[in-house]
């Protein structure tokens, strides 16, 4: 296909549809000849707009939460602490910047509350903790998920039917409660405790997903030829079968990366999350909505951020899944129609 | 859970069962012997399902929680003899796995009517007495948000896919996007301290300044152009004639203190009726139907012939007196339809039983606004109308039916709200993206060919069969909202499943907590055999494999 064909028009009598088909997508072909999957999936993704303004938004967020204050023993360029207790700047503790005659962000950009303490240290300290959590449960449920899915689509008859009415035991606890009664049992310890806590009830959607995929992958030809050629089992499945299954795993990754956040916010303000002394953004909200009255500034940040990371991170998975999905074209708009 | 389940036409779910099997007995859904084996073997596999998963729940249960944690920290005297005691009446020096199997003995009574869930060790009630009065509420709380957030997600969600790569679409998806990244928790506190005040403080003195109005309209007219699409010119039209009528009834309420004490009336009844009759019809059976367009008028003269003898019958009112009043209206219209008749039957009834329930419930909504002025009046509500906790203003019992009404409404708006906006947006991708789906169908084009009307393709072909996969979707969804209606429920002290769980947890009160996962969880079991099921008898490309 070197020159680039007219789209036939529908109902052309003439036409074998196998061949309409192959000319149909011929536009396509071309702009994607010689590139690898990765380099197609990457220049698709770059051309998802929202996709993309998610991801700029999403590195700033995560650049900010922790660079500001620091993490652990780094310190950070922000002049307070979470712990510090400066003077009240403004009546009331309000948020000192202003866009009037350009933005100038004073001492507590984002206010402070009734001690006086930084609201954005505690908003980016809380930012630092929910993006860890999230970040731990996307990675560990996924694996969890990716094993338990692979192996029993791959190997299926007993193996399968064990495995997945394990997995339907799980679904069958709503994931709140679950989380609420696992929060209740590690959640005063740390983070990292609960958000691993937490991926040991995600991951079954991910194993149904990967399920799915290895029982149709296991029919293709290239399966029956490595396995011809000697694979080992495990050798056809990492090797094989599991490259070919990424793009879905991806795009679901981040979606449960989503709900990750969300659920542990939740749970944070439910009080079966992170707990004092730990700050999340779960817990910022759940302690100052009383205070909404006098001082909302401190209920609407901690809410602004949990919003913002998960719009992105689903904005992502929806760039994502256009990039990886082979059907999806390009509908030309309009104006652009009009054109040609 | 798709496993007992083939399909032929989608690959992933066919290689769900081994092929020899499959290629063996393909029985037709509608002989009954293997319609009873595929519903026997789904019991059982969920009864073994729910098993496991009610020792898993019991086992953490029994690890997360601690019942002797506020004994060790006490400063009693006696101290030693009350841990001891605890130990007894709870038995605590049995391992877990024993104490489930006790535990399972009492709940397997449920199946042959002598429930034992076992009692709270915190306030000694029943768990079954708890559950008694904690069920009914949560259904009372989830029901409108479920039928309004269905009926609205899927309207907003079929409307965004015919409009297609508009920017009515893409609004749409962006809101639905927003919304799933929504905390729920958030939205909630947010409608309570902040919309409710401030609607509350706004009622106060009711009255919208001119360039609020004009803001309003304009964001209305907005709405109706991007909706009714069109060209350039029709866009205009529709953008001028919908913020004129929008300014008109804010101005009319503005001015006239309307929200004060608001009433329909005959004549708004007749107005709406008569829009809601044309609607009907245009949609179900398409103006040309002369008959149906009859039926659906002569029903709403029909109601607004009964309003005021309707107004007498009022006047003593209780719940079922309304609920078969509104099922004899439905009657009613079908009658008519049926009298009218037309080329085909069905579709005169149809439309004349819906618009019958329409006008039935805007005559109800007249009566319970009929009430507003005096609710919002008397001394317990004191002009702040909009509940924030609660199921009920308490000491308004045993007043008039229609002032409870209007305050068990006035108590559902905000958590039904909240509940709306999590479920809604779900709707919405679904029903758009099935609909997309179907409209790329081969018989969709058949239709076209053969010269139907563009409606007539829409709501019988395409809009019947995107439907499929939301059926399979909404039980999953009831079940879940059962549930899942925790936060909801704690943040507008709503006294349900969701609030009894929460609060057992919180007192480290394992049997209740249990209680609460037994009923979900069968809730849940239930509605994945409803699912196949819905599925097998909706999709004739899919056969029970017994």
């Amino acid at each position: 296909m070197t020159t680039p064909t007219p789209l036939v028009p529908q109902g052309g009598g003439h036409h074998d549809p196998v061949e309409a088909e192959t000319v149909e997508n011929a536009i396509e072909l071309k702009e994607v000849e010689g590139l690898s999957q990765g380099r197609i999936v990457f220049r698709r993704f770059i051309r998802h707009r929202g996709a993309m303004v998610a991801a700029v938004v999403l590195t700033f967020i995560v650049l900010l939460a922790t660079t500001s204050i620091g993490w652990g023993p780094i310190p950070g360029w922000w002049k307070f602490s979470t712990r510090d207790l400066p003077p009240v700047v403004n009546p009331g503790g309000a948020p000192t910047f202003s866009l009037s005659g350009g933005l100038t962000l004073g001492e507590h950009p984002f206010g402070q509350d009734n001690l006086g303490k930084d609201v954005f240290a505690l908003v980016m300290r809380g930012t630092q903790q929910s993006l860890l959590v999230m970040v731990i449960i996307g990675l560990l449920a996924t694996s969890i998920g990716i094993v338990m899915g692979s192996i029993s689509g791959f190997f299926r008859g007993r193996t399968d039917n064990i495995l997945m009415r394990f997995t339907d035991m799980i679904i069958t606890i709503p994931v709140i409660m679950i989380g609420a009664i696992l929060g209740a049992w590690v959640g005063g310890a740390n983070p990292v405790t609960l958000a691993v806590a937490l991926s040991f009830v995600t991951w079954t959607s991910m194993a149904r997903l990967v399920r799915g995929e290895f029982l149709s992958l296991r029919e293709r030809e290239f399966v029956d030829a490595a396995r011809v050629a000697g694979a080992s089992n495990v050798r056809i499945m990492f090797k094989h079968m599991l490259p070919n299954a990424i793009g879905v795993m991806i795009v679901n990754t981040t979606l449960l990366m989503a709900s990750a956040i969300l659920l542990e916010t939740a749970l944070s303000y439910l009080g079966f999350g992170i707990s004092f002394p730990n700050v999340s953004l779960g817990t910022l909200i759940s302690e100052y909505q009383t205070a909404f009255a006098t001082r909302p500034w401190l209920f609407w940040w901690p809410g602004l951020f949990i919003v913002t990371i998960a719009l992105c991170v689903n904005f992502i998975g929806d760039g994502l899944r256009d990039a990886f999905d082979p059907r999806q074209r390009r509908i030309p708009s309009k104006r652009k129609m009009a054109k040609a | 859970m798709a496993t007992s389940v083939t399909s032929r036409a989608s690959g992933e779910t066919a290689l769900d069962a081994v092929p020899s099997r499959a290629t063996a007995a393909r029985a037709r859904l509608r002989s009954s012997a293997p319609m009873l084996t595929f519903i026997g073997r789904r019991l059982l596999s969920s009864a073994v399902v729910l098993l496991g998963a009610t020792f898993i729940v019991y086992m953490l249960l029994s690890y997360a929680l601690d019942p002797l944690e506020d004994l060790y920290a006490s400063s009693a005297p006696n101290k030693e003899q009350l841990i001891e005691a605890r130990i007894r009446a709870l038995n605590l020096d049995t391992p877990p796995p024993a104490r489930y199997v006790s535990w399972l003995v009492g709940a397997g009574g449920c199946l042959i009517g002598r429930c034992d869930l076992g009692s709270s060790w915190v306030t000694g009630q029943e768990v079954t007495t708890l559950l008694g009065s904690a069920i009914p509420s949560t259904v009372q709380l989830i029901s409108m948000s479920t039928i309004l957030a269905i009926v609205l997600g899927i309207t907003v969600g079929i409307a965004s896919a015919l409009r297609q790569y508009t920017g009515f679409d893409y609004s749409v998806t962006f809101m639905s996007f927003v919304l799933y990244s929504l905390p729920s928790f958030w939205v909630a506190v947010l409608l309570k301290l902040w919309g409710a005040i401030g609607f509350n403080d706004f009622l106060a003195d009711p009255t919208l300044s001119l360039p609020t109005i004009g803001l309003l309209s304009l964001l209305g007219g907005l709405i109706w152009q991007a909706l009714i699409g069109g060209d350039r010119r029709r866009r205009l039209t529709t953008l001028g004639i919908a913020g004129l009528a929008t300014a008109v009834v804010l101005y009319f309420i503005s001015a006239t203190g309307w929200l004060l004490d608001p009433k329909l009336g005959p004549i708004t009844i007749g107005i709406l009726g008569v829009g809601a009759a044309f609607a009907i019809t245009a949609l179900s059976a398409g103006l040309r139907n002369r008959k149906a367009l009859y039926t659906t008028l002569t029903v709403v003269a029909i109601g607004l012939a009964l309003y005021y003898p309707l107004q007498f019958a009022f006047v003593n009112a209780n719940a079922l007196l309304v609920v078969g009043m509104g099922a004899l209206a439905v009657v009613i219209g079908v009658v008519v339809g049926r009298i009218y008749g037309g080329p085909d039957r069905a579709q005169s009834m149809r439309a004349g039983g819906l618009t019958a329930l329409v006008v039935g419930l805007l005559i109800f909504i007249d009566r319970v606004m009929a009430v507003w002025f005096v609710y919002s009046n008397s001394s317990r509500i004191n002009q702040r109308p909009i509940a924030t906790i609660g199921s009920q203003t308490p000491g308004l019992s045993g007043s008039d039916f229609w002032v409870q009404t209007l305050d068990t409404f006035t108590h559902l708006v905000l958590p039904t709200i909240a509940l709306i906006l999590i479920s809604f947006a779900s709707y919405t991708r679904y029903s758009r993206a099935s609909l997309l789906e179907v409209m790329n169908q081969d018989y969709i084009r058949t239709a076209r060919a053969k010269g139907l009307p563009e409606r007539l393709v829409t709501v019988r072909h395409a809009f019947r069969n995107a439907l499929i996969p939301l059926a399979t979707i909404v039980p999953l969804d009831i079940a879940a909202l059962f549930g899942g209606a925790i936060i909801t429920e704690r943040i507008f002290a709503w006294s349900g499943m969701g609030s009894l769980f929460l609060h057992s947890l919180g007192a480290r009160d394992a049997d209740p907590v249990m209680g609460y996962f037994i009923v979900v969880g069968t809730l849940l079991v239930l509605a994945n055999i409803v699912v196949d099921f819905v599925y097998a008898s909706l999709d004739p490309r899919i056969r029970v494999n017994a």
